[in-house]
Order: C-alpha cells, then sequence, then structure tokens
C-alpha cells in the first residue's frame, strides 16, 4: 500500500510544497518508508535545474551500502569537471545534504539523453530530475521530515505530484523512491500506487531499445514506458492510454510534464483514487483526506472509473 | 403473521421468516429458537428517544473518538444524532447495533457504516471505499457519491446512493438492496451470493462476476456481462417491487422501471440449489 497525491493550479501559481505537503503527510498511514515530491515551480524557464545524489540513503532491504561521505565529494568533483567538458556551465549550486545536490545549468540542448548518459556513467551519481521547471526531491521518511530536511514548504509554483511509499517490491531506499522521472525527457515525471506483473518483460524489451533503469522497482517502469512512446512521436494522453493495455497488474498513476498533470487507473480499478475538478484546480488523492487538506470545506469529489485517463493543462 | 402464542416452534420460526433446524458444526449446536428470543440481545444496545436530538462536531476527534461519543451519546437516549465536519475521515459510525437516526453533515472516507445493525444514516456528502460494508439492517442514504466495493458483503437493509459509485459495488453480498441512481463501475455484483442491486445508470464491465445468486436490476448501458450472469425476464412482480423500492429509497420515483435489464446467476458456476441446508448456511 502506498499513496499518491497531485494537484494543478489553473491560470495560476500556488504554494504548492505546503499543499503537497499536506496532502502527502495526511496519508503518512499509506507508507511512510520514503516520501517523494515532484513540484514543477515558478521559473524564468532558461536555465535547466537538476536534481542529483551522489549517494544513497539506505533504510530496510535495499541492495546499497551505506557510504563513507568522503566519496560524496569525489564524486561531485567528476561532476563538476564533466558538466564542464560539456559546456554546461553551472550558475547556482545547492547541497542541501551531503549526498543531495541542486544545480542550476546553462546548457542549450533538447536531446538530454547524452547529457544524462555522460553524468549517470560517473559510479554512485543519479539524477532525479532534469527540467526547466520540474524538481524530484525524495528522501526517507515521511513527508513532513522530508518537507522540513529540503525546506520544500515555500516552493510556490502551478502543480506538483507526490508519493507516500510502504516498501513492497524493493528495499527502502532514494533510487527506489517516487517519483521517478521520465528519463530523458524534460520535465516528465511519475507517481505509481499498485504492482505491475509483466514488469521484467517490459523492462527487457525498454533495455533493448536503449531506455535506463536505475532502480528495481516496478513503478519505474511506467516513467520508462511512457517517456518511450513520447520518444517515438506519442502525446503524453497517447502514451498513458496505451498504458492501459501495455502495463498488466492493479496501477493508478499520475504523470506530470511542464504544462500538464495527467491520471490513468487500470482496467480493474483496484486502487483508489479520488478526485475535485474545478476550473480552478485539480486535486486527487488516494484517498479523501489529502484533498481536505488543502479543501476542509465541503466539496463535490468522484472516483475515476476503470480504464479511466485524464489529462488537465495549467 | 400467525398468532406466535398458539402455532408450534416450527411454524413460529417459520412464520418469522426463521429456521430451527439443528446445524452440525463444531461451536454452535442450534441456530435459533424463539421461545428463547428474549435470550438474544446485543450487548452494548440501548434505549434511544429519536425526538431527542443533538449534534456532534467530530473536526478535531479522530474516528475512535468519535465513534466513542456516538456510542455515549446513545447511552444517554439521544435518538437523533447529526455530525458536523466529518471531513472525509475513515471509520465513522462502524459497529452501531442499535436503532438511530444519525446524519452526517458533509462526507466519510474508507469503511464509513461498517458492520451496522439498525441504524437509519444520511449522508450529506460523498463516501470513500466500502461504505457499510456487512451491514445486516437498517438504511443507508448517501447523498453524493461513493467510492468501490460500496456495500461489500452486506447481509440485509438498505443502501442507497444517490450518485455514481466505484468498482465492485456489492460484492458479496449475501442479502439487503443496493440501489444507486448514477453510473456504477466494473465488477459490480462480483460473486453476490442474495440481495437485490438497481442502478438507474451506466454499468462498468464484467456486471455480475461469478455471482451465486441475486438479482441485479440495470437501467442504462452494460459495459459487459461477467462469467454466469445472464438476462433474466422481467416480470410484473419485478416491476411493482422496483417501482416501491424507488420510492421509498426517494429516488427516481419517476424512472420508467418496464425498460431495466434484469440479471441473474446462470448456475453453471455455482448453483446453491443443489445444496443441502446445512451446506447452503455454510456457503453463505
Amino acid at each position: 500500500m502506498c499513496g499518491i497525491a497531485g494537484l494543478i493550479h489553473r491560470g495560476k501559481s500556488s504554494n504548492v510544497g505546503s499543499e503537497l505537503q499536506g496532502m502527502l503527510q495526511a496519508l503518512k498511514h499509506r507508507g511512510e518508508d520514503s516520501t517523494g515530491y515532484a513540484l514543477y515551480g515558478d521559473t524564468d524557464g532558461k536555465n535547466f535545474i537538476m536534481r542529483f545524489k551522489v549517494g544513497e540513503n539506505v533504510g530496510e532491504g535495499s541492495s546499497s551500502v551505506m557510504e563513507d561521505a568522503s566519496v560524496y565529494d569525489e564524486r561531485k568533483k567528476i561532476v563538476d569537471q564533466t558538466l564542464a567538458e560539456m559546456g554546461a556551465k553551472v550558475v547556482k549550486e545547492e547541497r542541501t545534504l551531503p549526498y543531495s545536490l541542486r544545480y542550476e545549468i546553462d546548457y542549450d540542448t533538447k536531446d538530454l539523453l547524452d547529457f544524462s548518459q555522460r553524468i549517470e556513467s560517473i559510479p554512485g551519481v543519479e539524477i532525479l530530475s532534469m527540467g526547466k521547471s520540474l524538481e524530484v526531491i525524495k528522501d526517507l521518511g515521511n513527508a513532513k521530515m522530508v518537507c522540513d530536511r529540503y525546506s520544500l514548504d515555500k516552493v510556490v509554483g502551478t502543480h506538483a505530484i507526490g508519493h507516500a511509499r510502504m516498501a513492497t517490491e524493493s528495499g527502502v531506499d532514494i533510487k527506489s523512491a517516487h517519483p521517478f522521472w521520465g528519463y530523458p525527457f524534460s520535465d516528465v515525471s511519475v507517481v505509481h500506487n499498485g504492482q505491475l506483473t509483466n514488469y521484467w518483460n517490459n523492462r527487457r524489451v525498454l533495455e533493448n531499445k536503449g531506455m535506463r533503469f536505475m532502480s528495481e522497482c516496478d513503478s519505474e517502469l511506467i516513467a520508462v514506458y511512457i517517456a518511450e512512446k513520447m520518444r517515438h512521436g506519442a502525446t503524453l494522453e497517447e502514451g498513458m492510454k496505451e498504458s492501459l493495455t501495455g502495463l498488466d497488474g492493479v496501477f493508478t498513476y499520475f504523470v506530470a510534464t511542464k504544462d500538464s498533470l495527467g491520471m490513468a487507473k487500470d482496467t480493474m480499478a483496484a486502487k483508489p483514487l479520488v478526485l475535485y475538478e474545478s476550473d480552478d484546480l485539480v486535486a486527487m488523492g488516494s484517498e479523501e483526506i489529502a484533498i481536505r487538506s488543502v479543501l476542509p470545506q465541503e466539496i463535490d469529489t468522484y472516483d475515476p472509473f476503470d480504464g479511466e485517463v485524464k489529462v488537465w493543462q495549467i | 403473521m400467525a398468532n406466535l402464542k398458539t402455532v408450534s416452534k416450527k411454524s413460529k420460526a417459520q412464520s418469522m421468516g426463521m429456521h430451527t433446524e439443528v446445524l452440525t458444526g463444531r461451536t454452535q449446536q442450534k441456530f435459533f429458537n424463539p421461545d428463547e428470543a428474549e435470550n438474544f440481545y446485543y450487548f452494548g444496545t440501548y434505549d434511544v428517544d429519536f425526538n431527542k436530538r443533538t449534534e456532534l462536531d467530530v473536526k478535531d476527534m479522530t474516528a475512535p473518538e468519535a465513534n466513542k461519543e456516538i456510542d455515549n451519546l446513545m447511552s444517554q437516549g439521544y435518538g437523533t444524532i447529526v455530525i458536523k465536519n466529518p471531513q472525509g475521515k475513515h471509520s465513522l459510525g462502524v459497529g452501531i447495533l442499535n436503532k438511530l437516526n444519525l446524519i452526517f453533515e458533509g462526507s466519510l472516507g474508507y469503511f464509513g457504516m461498517g458492520s451496522c445493525d439498525g441504524p437509519i444514516v444520511r449522508i450529506n456528502g460523498r463516501v470513500g471505499w466500502s461504505c457499510a460494508e456487512n451491514l445486516m439492517a437498517g438504511k443507508v442514504v448517501i447523498e453524493k457519491n461513493a467510492g468501490s466495493c460500496f456495500g461489500a458483503a452486506i447481509r440485509g437493509g438498505d443502501l442507497i446512493c444517490k450518485g455514481s459509485v466505484g468498482a465492485r459495488t456489492g460484492i458479496d453480498m449475501k442479502g439487503g438492496t443496493i440501489i444507486i441512481g448514477g453510473d456504477a463501475g466494473a465488477f459490480t455484483g462480483f460473486m453476490m451470493q442474495r440481495g437485490r442491486i438497481i442502478i438507474l445508470g451506466d454499468v462498468g464491465i464484467n456486471l455480475g462476476d461469478s455471482m451465486y445468486d441475486g438479482t441485479i436490476f440495470v437501467g442504462g448501458e452494460i459495459g459487459s456481462y461477467g462469467s454466469d450472469a445472464v438476462d433474466s425476464e422481467l416480470t410484473q412482480s419485478d416491476q411493482d417491487w422496483l417501482k416501491r423500492k424507488l420510492k421509498v429509497a426517494e429516488i427516481g420515483e419517476n424512472f420508467d422501471v418496464s425498460k431495466m435489464k434484469k440479471i441473474v446467476a446462470g448456475k453453471k458456476l455455482w448453483n446453491y440449489d443443489n445444496l443441502e441446508p446445512t451446506e447452503k448456511k455454510g456457503a453463505i
């Protein structure tokens, strides 16, 4: 059991960091092994924002090992060197935790595949997100703990998705935590509640097509699956609709891009989702109490039906 | 009804719609004897007065605190309780084995009104998954929409949703009636064993999948039939019952019931009629 939540403000910005924190904290009973945020903040759109890690925060059942913090500095140096070699200029640098970094990068490219492959060829380095607006922040603990650790409560933006995780299919660590970046697409992120039963078959096919997997978490498949569809010209909505038959198992998932937010529910409707929709706000979560944290007044909500896909624009 | 004082034990029980046969289970030798009816009571039930009314604001209460307070109010004789600010909390109003007029001014989360026997409930909002699961008697009316597993395993009573419901409505139900004013999702009536479901709107795929028994009436379109769910003739008796039920439910009173579809079990997977009475009880 995991909990997912998301919201999109249409035609305006809001304090999405604080709002999503409230929604995810309301779902903490669904899992607090790790919590992740995908925040689409207000930016000038000139630079890429790269969130990446140079080490793991290791919890129960993880295949990773806790390393000495000194290796993080070595890896960071190699990242800096590689960026310089590619002509990417680091405009702003933040190091929230020894293993977690945020770079604003002046880099002119539309193809992030080569860029990401070079950065991630450095052992121990993983890009959590890359985009002009998207920032993925994920770590062990419940929503409030992660929000406080990374000071997310003041982030202003248009939309956000998040995930409160109870680890079942893989260990407790950051690499298995949601949201997953839709590598190598700028500003694409995914959160998922459920289990995918044809994970390995799909993974083998997608890896043969050159797609990359960083974890053994079945949910990562959704991000890669959608990304691969978009790579071949499908729209977000088309890719999501194809996933209803291409992915086997039970799932409810959200996908967000720079200017949109979408949801999909499997054909058996086995995983919960409650949705509120108005002209200026869409809020959804695994349980109504998540929505109540941002809309305490009496509102009309509903459960989307089986096999339903919906996409909203900002 | 027959005069219970002058008829035999067996006739007495049958007049009340009950049974006297001895069961052969290891823990329970006797099922019911109307001569001992006064010995049958629910622990923790109260005499309440419907005209004695109060309000309870649960905004800052947990679900167990709110449920304990409802119990406390019933013990003081309150027969009408209005719950303010439920705000989507889970498990509110569960385990009420009492006659009670309960009104929620707002929406409930998961498992609302579970395992109840007797109360009349009106929810002026929406309910989450598994509303009124295991309802044994009483009436629960939801003014807006409901989540999945609506009325799972109910054994009796009327469960009414004026809006639309999610998937697996009436899953494993063993009696009672579920009435939906809007649409219903996939697997409605999945493995239902007794009782009736009425859906005025459309219904999703796999309707009545693997149903043992019971009846489903649908007013709109059907996504697909589940395994062993088959059409049956809608009789005049069915139509009369539907009209009565919709009127009592304050829903679709003017709905043209003559065009509804009636779905029953094909009895190729399960057939209760082939079971001995004691086996049937064991199965249910």
